[in-house]
């Protein structure tokens, strides 16, 4: 187990099925009564999940900064119209 | 067995100077960048039919089984975790742990589409079909086209996993980097898939 816990990948993990579980606790009508402002957040936790995939998993914090910057530029794109479309909707 | 990458192809992946080196193929990365962005474009379509028609998307979300898409997400997550190992695994010249892991992650895949068929069958033996409502059509195309991804990912780590058989070949390193960062991205995807369907509308 310590040996698992030296690997950045397994820290990774353990936090991102943490986030999803709190997540599925805020969101599946557990949690605070999932008003609107709730799983806005539920959703920007998603995104912010992505970019823990993007960064540790796809090896994205080690490559250059032009190649970060097309998933940022995606990233937060993709995160503002959900969030905003999800509010308005 | 060496990993160090010839200077010709480093010099061609590195910024000059700077230490950073782009992960896998740049082929691949234009193909997730353009991937990211269809998929954004659907989640943004599944967003303004609900706001046509909020009632019909909150009961649709109510009848998703909120354990299932709880399951596959952790499954999903599991098996990026899986190649992440794989990939490290591979570059150290484990060939050995690394195509266990790579089988890891493939049963991972399986597992999810075994959890997704179960899901599917329900619904449709419920009688929602895609054609049933705005938010079944985008539940079964989203989700389906997602599943064409995990099927297309699958076929790439076994493909990875047969080219790690002795560690990795330094000219194949990229290409087996490349099937990790696909799979990573039908993982990400479904982040994201999951909030939205499953959480949000």
């Amino acid at each position: 187990m310590s040996g698992l816990l030296a690997k950045p990948a397994f820290r990774v993990w353990l936090f991102l099925a943490a986030a999803t579980v709190l997540s599925w606790w805020l969101g599946a009508d557990h949690g605070l009564g999932s008003g609107e402002a709730v799983i806005a957040v539920v959703l920007v936790i998603a995104f912010v999940k992505a970019w823990f995939v993007g960064q540790w998993f796809m090896e994205l914090r080690t490559a250059p900064a032009s190649l970060n910057a097309w998933f940022y530029a995606w990233l937060v794109a993709c995160a503002t119209a959900v969030v905003v479309l999800y509010l308005a909707g | 067995m060496s990993t160090i990458t010839p200077d010709v192809e480093r010099s061609t992946r590195e910024e000059l100077g700077s230490g950073k080196r782009v992960p896998g193929e740049i082929g691949v990365w234009i193909f997730v960048l353009a991937d990211l962005v269809i998929f954004g474009i659907l989640f943004a379509a599944v967003l303004v039919m609900r706001g046509d028609d909020p009632a019909v998307f909150a009961e649709g979300r109510e009848h998703l089984s909120q354990g299932l898409g709880l399951l596959n997400t952790l499954i999903l997550l599991t098996s990026s975790m899986f190649v992440v190992l794989g990939v490290d695994a591979a570059r150290e010249g484990r060939g050995s742990t690394a195509r266990a892991l790579f089988a890891a992650g493939v049963a991972c895949g399986l597992a999810f589409i075994g959890v997704k068929a179960i899901e599917w069958g329900g619904h449709l033996s419920d009688g929602f079909t895609a054609h049933s409502n705005d938010f079944y059509m985008m539940f079964y195309v989203t989700t389906g086209v997602h599943l064409l991804h995990v099927v297309i990912g699958m076929a790439g780590l076994l493909g990875v996993r047969a080219m790690v058989r002795n560690g990795i070949d330094p000219q194949r390193r990229a290409l087996v980097e490349s099937g990790g960062i696909y799979w990573h991205m039908v993982d990400l995807l479904w982040l994201v898939i999951y909030a939205l369907f499953y959480l949000a509308v």
